[in-house]
């Protein structure tokens, strides 16, 4: 593991001269099975391997702790189908706002990971599937960018190759420290959704802890179809933000999954236990839609 | 005017004296028609939507309001729109697309208005919905941005075929504020963060992310400013010339590759 460290520290030293052509990294499939996982929401403590083994629900409280694209991957698509795309892309023409350098890097280390999404192509129940996953534990899965162009390239080879469409949104909202470029990649991958529906294409959108922002103000809300996890944070604007222009406490259930759903914006709520099945099952339904 | 900081120029567009849309529309287009609410919900008052005539052709104007005194910025909620204001305009859009009618956008937004309501009412689902409707509406689409257009509450009128900008108009992620607290947790750094955020009509000119800028006097335009008028005239006359021009399927697919084409990397 040290080793593996070692070696990508190494590969992050060669790369931020460069910055326009890093070195992809794996993250390590294997883990320290006894190491104990604690519950973010009610506390309790499992070990890591029950907890993986629950799909990363708590056991004592039902909540849906956040993924990495590696572990959706896992859980959802048949084994070994994953082919990814765009793996190396990395900004290089990034406003470089103080700090934002030294924090990508951290994030790249932590993670293992060069941006906050992953994309490709899978297969899930024997259908082929254009997939994107944000990962929430980068950048709190900001859209840079990169972000916004690995997104709108997959919906572009979805809408190409004829196939159907999943965004497993997790994100923030768009990535302050790229500025207005952040801004615009609303618009672009809208834009893309647009012409990808315009021909017919499938697109299930899956909200999963949180989706806020300028993310679930693009492409995350564009869904034929709409999931969520629950429990999942689904907003627009920051808490915080809402209870000081209102002058007023907002209820707890504000802004959950199942909030959102009441009000109307999402079609279902599915638990992660019935979530592949759900999917396989909307992926047949809409099967025409692709050819 | 180079010497004008980021800061200055955010003062001169937040001004109060500075004209609203309100002001300037009765400027640019003749026998307006103002169109109210979005067919669902309800009117927003932060979105004039109207029909008016641009030297003869009709268009449809969707022109964000402020309000030009306290009792008129509380009446449209300091130009923060609501999801029935972007229902709104999505309506009005697809009645223009229907009807042939070119579009004009003025910008003068802070945000979205982050509000209890809005969320309830699907915040996040209209500004998309727009961004998506925008992006292949069959109609030509001229952005103006008057002042402030901020975060995605300003983009969802802005997936233009053309976007203007006033010289001293600034258009951001989010305000300086917003900026400053998110970057070093302390609101009141607004002014340095102005300066880092490139939010100028020069900044986004040079990253070619808006058309053109409409000159102003020094220190901003007024009310007496004709001469800014007849050059925001003088754009309107010139562009809709050039994009009433094109076939449809060509103006949405350029429209798509304008906006594919932004923050590549």
């Amino acid at each position: 593991m040290n080793q593996l460290f070692k070696k990508r520290k190494e590969q992050l030293g060669f790369f931020q001269g460069l910055m326009s052509k890093p070195k992809s990294v794996s993250i390590p499939r294997e883990f320290n099975e006894s190491a104990i996982m604690v519950c973010d929401s009610c506390g309790g403590a499992s070990s890591k391997k029950d907890m993986a083994s629950n799909l990363f629900v708590c056991p004592s409280c039902n909540y849906h702790l956040k993924l990495t694209p590696q572990q959706r991957l896992y859980q959802l698509i048949d084994e070994s189908s994953f082919r990814e795309t765009n793996r190396k892309m990395s900004s290089t023409s990034v406003a470089l706002f103080p700090g934002y350098l030294d924090k990508y890097n951290k994030n790249v280390e932590v993670t293992g990971n060069l941006e906050a999404v992953v994309c490709g192509v899978a297969s899930i129940g024997g259908n082929k599937t254009a997939i994107g996953i944000l990962d929430a534990h980068f950048m709190m899965g900001s859209m840079g960018s990169v972000v916004g162009e690995k997104i709108t390239r997959l919906i572009e080879l979805a809408d190409r190759k004829k196939l159907p469409l999943i965004i497993f949104s997790a994100s923030g909202g768009a990535r302050m420290q790229e500025g207005i470029n952040s801004l615009m990649q609303m618009a672009k991958t809208s834009a893309a959704l647009a012409h990808f529906s315009e021909n017919g294409g499938f697109y299930l959108s899956v909200l999963t802890h949180p989706t806020t922002g300028g993310v679930s103000a693009s492409f995350a809300m564009l869904g034929d179809i709409i999931l969520a996890e629950p429990g999942a944070l689904i907003g627009f604007a920051g808490r915080r933000v809402i209870e000081k222009t209102m002058n007023e406490k907002l209820p707890d259930n504000f802004q959950t999954a199942e909030f959102i759903k009441e009000k109307g914006f999402v079609d279902r709520i599915v638990a992660r236990k019935q979530l592949r099945n759900t999917i396989i099952t909307l992926l047949e339904y809409h099967k025409e839609a692709s050819i | 005017m180079s010497h004008l900081t980021a800061w200055d120029r955010i003062c001169i567009a937040r001004s109060q004296n500075r004209p609203k849309s309100r002001d300037i529309l009765p400027k640019l287009f003749d026998e307006i028609i103002e169109l109210y609410g979005d067919r669902c919900y309800g009117d927003d008052a932060a979105l004039i939507g109207a029909i008016g005539r641009f030297e003869g052709v009709p268009v449809t104007i969707l022109a964000q309001s402020k309000g030009r005194d306290l009792q008129e910025n509380l009446a449209c909620n300091f130009g923060m729109m609501n999801p029935e204001g972007y229902r709104k305009a999505m309506r009005l859009a697809k009645q223009a697309e229907k009807f042939h009618r070119p579009i004009i956008t003025i910008i003068d937004t802070a945000g979205a208005f982050p509000g209890k309501g809005a969320e309830e009412r699907g915040q996040a689902e209209a500004i998309a919905s727009s961004l998506k409707m925008f992006a292949t509406l069959q109609t030509p689409v001229i952005a103006i941005v008057l002042s402030e257009g901020g975060s995605g509450g300003a983009l969802a009128l802005s997936v233009a075929d053309r976007i203007y900008m006033m010289e001293n108009a600034v258009y951001s992620i989010l305000s300086c504020e917003g900026f400053a607290s998110i970057l070093w947790k302390d609101e009141t750094r607004a002014k340095e963060a102005a300066e880092l955020m490139e939010c100028t009509a020069m900044d986004l000119a040079k990253k070619g992310i808006i058309d053109g800028i409409i000159m102003e006097p020094e220190g901003g335009f007024d009310h007496q400013s004709d001469e800014v008028y007849g050059q925001i005239r003088s754009i309107i006359r010139r562009e809709l010339n050039i994009l009433t021009k094109i076939r449809v399927k060509n103006l949405v697919q350029q429209r798509y590759e304008k906006f594919r084409a932004m923050g590549n990397v």
